[in-house]
C-alpha cells in the first residue's frame, strides 16, 4: 500500500458507521472532535456529553484482508462532567472541544481532553490479570471463622478477561478566563499548550497547578478587543515554533527560544486582501478555524469559511495554495450569516505524506484536496452507501446556471448536515468522518 | 512465626495481607507501609517465593501505592534472606522502573541504587547489569530513562571486581551512547541529567575519549530542554578535566551554551554560573566568565537577566582575590548600575537582594562613592518588592558603612511601605521592623517610626493586627520595659475605649504579647485593670478574650492579684449568658489551677464543657 498516499486516484470505499442510526439526535451524542493516535492504531473521539469513545483498530486479519481497517470500541469514559462557575455565575459545558495523544511512553497509552476551561491527561491502560485469595474472606465475599486461620495465604495474580481501564492522572485548571479552543503537545515530550481566545498558556505535563502565558493578546481595555484566537499549534519537530491563528486570517509564528513571553511573533503570515471581494462578510468569512502543520512541518494549513489555503513557512505573503471548498456558497453568505452557519468552524488535515488534505462542508459533504495533481473530489459521508466495501462515489454541486445530470443545486444543500472535524489515519488511506453523531471510517478500496 | 496452630497472632498480619488488595487506597498503602511486617511475619523463604511475585505484578497500582512500595523495597534485603538473596528484589523494582509517573521510577530507581550496592561482584555481573541492559534496551521510553540512572553505580563496582574489566566498560559507555542518541527526547534528557554522574565514575581517559564527544552532541541536540540538562553535566565534567584539558574540552561548548538562540539553555547557564565558575577555577573565570557574565546581565531576555542578577554577590565573591576588586569595578558594576533601572521589575527585585552583598566585598570608600547612589535608586523604585530587598539586606551596609548614611532615604521608603495597598506589603514591612530599629537606634525609632507601629495595630487586615502584636514584644525585647511603659503601653491600653470593638481585641492580643516582655509590675499596674474592666464588654467575643488574656498572663501575675481580683471576673464570665465566653471562662479557671470550683457551675455546664474537654484532649493525644 502507497504510505498514504495516491491521493485522488485512492478509490475510497466505506468501511463502517459508528453511532444511532435513527434520527433524533440527542444533544450529547453529537461528536466534537475525532482524532488518531500516532500510530494509527486508535482513534478517539469526544461529543457534547463530555464522553470519550476510543475504537481500536483490529489485528490484521489474513483471511480477510479487507477487514484491515475494522475499528472496535476499546474504551468509553466520561471525562467531563458540567459545572458550574459560582464565582462567575457561568455554567460551563462538559463537551469535549479537542483531544491530543501523547506520544506512546509504555505499555498504556495517554491522551489530553479538554472542555471550556479544564485540560485532563487521561491513562488508558489494560489489564489482564486480577488477585486472588484472601485470609480472612472467600472470594466470593464470606467471611471466614478467625479462629481456623491457621496459615498466612499470599494473594497470587491469575490470567482474567482483558480489562480496559482508563482512569485520570492529571486535572489542569485555572489556567483559562475565556474559552480553550485548542491544545498541542510540544515535541519535547513534557510540556504542551492550551490556547483560548485572548491567551496562550504552556504547561509541563507533570503539574498541573501552574503554567506560563506565553502569548496574552488582551486589550488593557476590552472595549478595543478587535481579534481573538482561534486556532493554535506546537511545530512537529522545533520544539521552539508554535503558531496562532487569528479571527483577521493572520497565522502567527512564535519562537519561544527568542523570549519567555511571545507576544512579539516573528513571522506573520497574511495574505492581502482582495478589494475585489470586499464585502460585509469579509472578515467573518476570513477568520481562520483550524491550523494544522504538515507531517514534515514544513508547511502549515489554514481553514477559513470558504477555503483552505497552504503556507509554505518561509514564505508570510501569500500561500503557496489555495483551494476553494464550497465557492458556491459565496452568493449565500447573507442567508448563511442569518442561521448563523457563517460562523461554524471547520477543521482540516493532512494525509500521512502530506500530499493530500481533507476538510469537511454542508450537506454532509467532505472534500479531497490533492495537492501534486491540484485535483479535488467531493465525498458525501451518507446512510446510503453505507454498504461494506461501496466505493464512495464524487458529489457534484451545480454552481448557477443549468442544473447538470448527477449535480445537486445549492439550494437543495442541508446546511443542517456539516461535517466540521475529520482525521486521516497517520499512514494508511483510512480517514474517520464525524457527521452530526455518527463517526464515518472510509478507507481505501483494495482490489 | 507462620505456621503456628491456630496462633492469634496471625490476625493481623491476615488483615494487614487481605488489605494489599483493598478497595480502599488508604488500606492498600498503610498496607504497603507495613510491607515488612508482612514480610517478617511470612519468614524468608515465602516473601521470597510469593510476595514478592505478587508484588512484581502490582504495576497497575495508584502512584502513592506504588511509590510506597519502591521505597520499602530498597530496604528489603534484610527480609528475603540477605545480600545472599538480594536479587530477589530486583524483578519488581524492575517493573516499577517502566511505569509512566516521574516520581515513581525515580525512587524505584533509588532502591536499585542502593541495593547494587548489597550485592556481590558476582551477583551484580549474573543479575543487576543483565536488568540494567534490559531496561537500556527496552521498548518503551521509561524503561530505557530509568537505565540513565544505574550506569553510574553498578559498573564502577564491577570492573574494579572482575577480569573483564575493559569489555563491561566498553559496553557501559557503548549502552550510554545508544542512550544519548535516543529517538525521544525523554531518554535523551535523562542521558543528559545523568551524564555528569556516569562520567564521575569512569577512569579520566574514558572521559575524555568517550563522555566529552557524548556532552558536545547533547549540548548541540535539536531539543532545547536537552542541552539545558547538559549544561549540568557540563559542570560536573569541567570539574572532573584538569585544567589544561578544559579549554580544549568543554569550554567552547560551554562558551556556546552561554550564548544559545534558547533563552531556557542561557537562563540555565547563569543558574548554573556559582558552580561553573568553581568548576573552571581562577584563570578560566577571569578570560571566560567575565565576559560571559556580563553579556547574562545585558541579556536580551529578562528571565535570564534575573537569574544572573541573583549571582552578583556569589559570583563576585569567588572571583581570584587578586583582581577581584579591578574586575568588579571595570566590568561587573557598570552592568549592575544598568540593572538598576531595568525595565522589568523581577530583574531589580532579584538584584536588590544581593546588591547589599557586594559592600563588604568592596569595602568603604568604594561603598559610599558606588554603591551608596544605587541603592538610594532602588529605595525609590516604584516596585515595593525591590524596595522591600533591599530594607531586608541592610545589615550587610550596616556593617561597612552604618545605616545612617541612608536614613534619609529610607524613612520616606518605609513609610511608603508601611502604607502600600497591598498587605502582603504591608506584612512584610513589619517584620523588618525590630531588625531596622535595632539597627537605626531607639532615638530615631520614637521619632519617625513609632507612630507606624502603632497604626499598624488598627489595620483593616488581621493579619497585619496580627503581626503588629507580635512587632511591638520584639521591639520591647530590644528596648526594655521602661520604653514600653513610656511609649506604646498608654497606646495599647487607650485603645481599649475605642469604639470598634476589633480594635478593643486588639488590645487584649496586645498585652497577650507584651505581659511576659514587660514583667509583672507593668502588667499588675497598668494592664491588669484594663482587661478586667473589658469582662464586662457588650460584645462577646471581647469578653471570651478576656478571659483567654487572664490564662495567658496569669503566670506574669503574682498570686494575690489572682485570687483578689482575677478569679471574681473569670467567675462571673463562668455564668455568662454566651456559651463561648462560659467556655473559656472555665478553661482559664481549669488552666490556672486557680479555685476550687463552685458547685453551681458544675451543675449548670459540666456536661457541655466535659465533653469539649474530652474531645480536645483526644485529639491531642497520639
Amino acid at each position: 500500500m502507497s504510505a498514504g498516499g495516491g491521493g485522488n486516484d485512492v478509490q475510497w470505499c466505506f468501511s463502517q458507521v459508528k453511532g444511532a442510526i435513527d434520527d433524533d439526535v440527542a444533544e450529547a451524542d453529537i461528536i466534537s472532535t475525532v482524532e488518531f493516535n500516532h500510530s494509527g492504531e486508535l482513534l478517539a473521539t469526544g461529543d457534547k456529553g463530555g464522553r470519550v469513545v476510543i475504537f481500536q483498530q483490529e489485528t490484521e486479519n489474513k483471511s480477510q484482508p479487507q477487514c484491515r481497517s475494522e475499528y472496535n470500541v476499546y474504551s468509553t469514559f466520561q471525562s467531563h462532567e458540567p459545572e458550574f462557575d459560582y464565582l462567575k455565575s457561568l455554567e460551563i459545558e462538559e463537551k469535549i472541544n479537542k483531544i491530543r495523544w501523547l506520544p506512546q511512553k509504555n505499555a498504556a497509552q495517554f491522551l489530553l481532553s479538554t472542555n471550556d476551561k479544564t485540560i485532563k491527561l487521561w491513562k488508558i491502560s489494560e489489564r489482564d490479570k486480577r488477585p486472588e485469595g484472601y485470609n480472612l474472606k472467600e472470594e466470593d465475599g464470606r467471611y471466614r471463622d478467625a479462629a481456623t486461620i491457621t496459615t498466612l495465604r499470599v494473594p497470587v495474580f491469575r490470567p482474567m478477561d482483558l480489562m480496559v481501564e482508563a482512569s485520570p492522572r492529571r486535572v489542569f485548571v485555572n489556567g483559562h478566563t475565556y474559552h480553550i479552543n485548542s491544545i498541542s503537545v510540544n515535541s519535547d515530550n513534557e510540556t504542551y499548550l492550551s490556547a483560548d481566545d485572548l491567551r496562550i498558556n504552556l504547561w509541563h505535563l507533570e503539574i498541573t497547578d501552574r503554567s506560563f502565558n506565553v502569548v496574552d493578546i488582551k486589550p488593557a481595555n476590552m472595549e478595543e478587543l478587535t481579534e481573538v484566537i482561534t486556532a493554535a499549534e506546537f511545530h512537529p519537530h522545533q520544539c521552539n515554533t508554535f503558531v496562532y491563528s487569528s479571527s483577521k486570517g493572520t497565522i502567527r509564528l512564535c519562537d519561544m527560544r527568542a523570549s519567555a513571553l511571545c507576544d512579539k511573533h516573528s513571522k506573520l503570515f497574511e495574505e492581502p486582501e482582495d478589494p475585489s471581494n470586499r464585502s460585509f462578510f469579509s472578515e467573518i468569512i476570513s477568520s481562520i478555524s483550524d491550523v494544522k502543520f504538515s507531517h514534515n512541518g514544513r508547511y502549515m494549513m489554514t481553514r477559513d469559511y470558504l477555503s483552505v489555503k497552504i503556507w509554505d513557512l518561509n514564505m508570510e505573503n501569500r500561500p503557496v495554495e489555495t483551494y476553494q471548498v464550497h465557492e458556491y456558497l459565496r452568493s449565500k453568505l447573507c442567508s448563511l450569516y442569518e442561521n448563523d452557519c457563517i460562523f461554524d468552524k471547520f477543521e482540516c488535515c493532512w494525509n500521512g505524506n502530506d500530499s493530500v488534505v481533507m476538510t469537511g462542508s454542508y450537506n454532509n459533504f467532505f472534500r479531497m484536496l490533492d495537492r501534486s495533481q491540484r485535483r479535488d473530489v467531493t465525498l458525501e459521508a451518507s446512510r446510503e452507501s453505507c454498504k461494506a466495501r461501496q466505493v464512495l462515489k464524487p458529489r457534484r454541486v451545480c454552481a448557477g446556471g443549468k442544473r447538470k445530470k448527477d449535480e445537486i443545486s445549492v439550494d437543495s444543500l442541508d446546511f443542517n448536515k456539516k461535517i466540521l472535524h475529520t482525521a486521516w489515519h497517520p499512514q494508511e488511506n483510512i480517514i474517520a468522518v464525524a457527521t452530526t453523531n455518527n463517526l464515518y471510517i472510509f478507507q481505501e478500496k483494495v482490489n | 512465626m507462620a505456621g503456628a496452630e491456630g496462633d492469634d497472632s496471625l490476625y493481623p498480619i491476615a488483615v494487614l495481607i487481605d488489605e494489599l488488595r483493598n478497595e480502599d487506597v488508604q488500606l492498600r498503602l498503610n498496607s504497603i507501609k507495613k510491607l515488612s511486617t508482612i514480610a517478617l511475619a511470612l519468614g524468608v523463604e515465602r516473601t521470597r517465593t510469593e510476595l514478592l511475585p505478587f508484588l512484581t505484578d502490582t504495576i497497575y497500582d495508584e502512584d502513592e501505592v506504588l511509590l510506597a512500595l519502591a521505597e520499602q523495597l530498597g530496604s528489603f534485603t534484610v527480609l528475603v534472606g540477605g545480600p545472599e538473596f538480594v536479587h530477589c528484589l530486583l524483578p519488581p523494582l524492575e517493573s516499577l522502573a517502566t511505569v509512566e509517573e516521574t516520581v515513581v521510577r525515580d525512587k524505584a530507581v533509588e532502591s536499585l541504587r542502593k541495593i547494587s550496592q548489597e550485592h556481590s561482584p558476582v551477583d551484580l555481573e549474573v543479575h543487576f547489569v543483565p536488568l540494567v541492559k534490559r531496561l537500556a534496551s527496552g521498548d518503551w521510553f521509561t524503561s530505557r530513562t530509568s537505565a540513565c540512572g544505574l550506569f553510574g553505580v553498578c559498573y564502577p563496582r564491577v570492573s574494579i571486581m572482575t577480569h573483564t574489566f575493559e569489555s563491561t566498560l566498553i559496553t557501559a559507555v557503548m549502552h550510554f551512547r545508544t542512550l544519548c542518541s535516543d529517538d525521544t527526547p525523554m531518554v535523551r534528557r535523562a542521558a543528559s541529567s545523568k551524564l555528569g554522574e556516569f562520567a564521575k565514575v569512569l577512569e579520566l581517559d574514558y572521559v575524555k575519549s568517550d563522555i566529552i564527544p557524548l556532552f558536545t552532541a547533547l549540548a548541540s541536540d535539536e531539543q532545547d530542554s536537552v542541552r539545558l540538562l547538559a549544561v549540568e553535566a557540563g559542570v560536573s565534567i569541567a570539574a572532573l578535566l584538569p585544567q589544561e584539558d578544559l579549554e580544549d574540552l568543554v569550554m567552547p561548548t560551554l562558551r556556546q551554551a552561554a550564548e544559545d538562540k534558547s533563552w531556557r539553555v542561557r537562563y540555565m547557564v547563569a543558574d548554573k554560573f556559582s558552580e561553573l565558575q568553581k568548576a573552571v577555577g581562577p584563570e578560566i573565570t577571569k578570560n571566560d566568565l567575565v565576559p560571559a557574565f556580563q553579556n547574562l546581565l545585558k541579556d536580551c531576555e529578562a528571565e535570564v537577566r534575573t537569574a544572573a542578577a541573583n549571582k552578583v554577590k556569589v559570583f563576585c565573591e569567588s572571583l581570584p582575590e587578586d583582581s577581584r576588586e579591578t574586575i568588579i569595578m571595570t566590568h561587573i558594576l557598570p552592568c549592575v548600575k544598568e540593572l538598576v533601572s531595568d525595565t522589568n521589575q523581577h530583574v531589580k527585585s532579584a538584584l536588590a537582594s544581593v546588591i547589599m552583598g557586594l559592600s563588604t566585598i568592596l569595602g568603604k570608600d568604594n561603598t559610599v562613592e558606588h554603591l551608596l547612589p544605587l541603592f538610594l535608586v532602588q529605595l525609590k523604585d516604584e516596585y515595593p518588592e525591590v524596595r522591600l530587598n533591599i530594607i531586608s539586606n541592610l545589615d550587610c551596609v550596616n556593617e561597612v558603612i552604618g545605616i545612617r548614611q541612608l536614613s534619609q532615604s529610607l524613612l520616606p521608603a518605609i513609610v511608603e511601605l508601611a502604607e502600600d495597598a497591598k498587605w502582603r506589603v504591608r506584612l512584610a514591612i513589619i517584620e523588618y521592623m525590630p531588625l531596622l530599629a535595632g539597627q537605626l537606634g531607639v532615638e530615631f525609632f520614637d521619632e519617625k517610626l513609632n507612630s507606624l507601629c502603632m497604626a499598624w495595630l488598627i489595620d483593616h487586615v488581621y493579619a497585619i493586627r496580627e503581626a503588629a502584636t507580635c512587632n511591638l514584644m520584639k521591639l520591647v525585647e530590644k528596648f526594655g520595659a521602661e520604653w514600653a511603659q513610656n511609649t506604646i503601653v498608654p497606646k495599647v491600653l487607650g485603645m481599649a475605649n475605642d469604639s470598634n470593638y476589633l480594635h478593643r481585641m486588639t488590645t487584649l492580643f496586645c498585652i497577650n504579647a507584651l505581659s511576659e516582655v514587660c514583667g509583672q509590675e507593668i502588667t499588675t499596674k497598668h494592664m491588669l485593670p484594663v482587661v478586667l474592666k473589658m469582662s464586662t464588654d457588650q460584645v462577646a467575643n471581647v469578653r471570651f478574650n478576656v478571659a483567654r488574656c487572664l490564662q495567658k498572663i496569669g503566670p506574669v501575675l503574682d498570686s494575690s492579684a489572682l485570687q483578689a481580683e482575677v478569679k471574681p471576673v473569670l467567675e462571673k464570665l463562668a455564668t455568662d449568658q454566651d456559651m463561648d465566653v462560659k467556655y473559656f471562662a472555665l478553661e482559664a479557671i481549669s488552666g490556672m489551677y486557680l479555685f476550687n470550683l463552685p458547685t453551681y457551675i458544675f451543675s449548670e455546664t459540666f456536661s457541655f464543657s466535659s465533653i469539649l474537654f474530652f474531645f480536645f484532649s483526644f485529639s491531642l493525644s497520639p
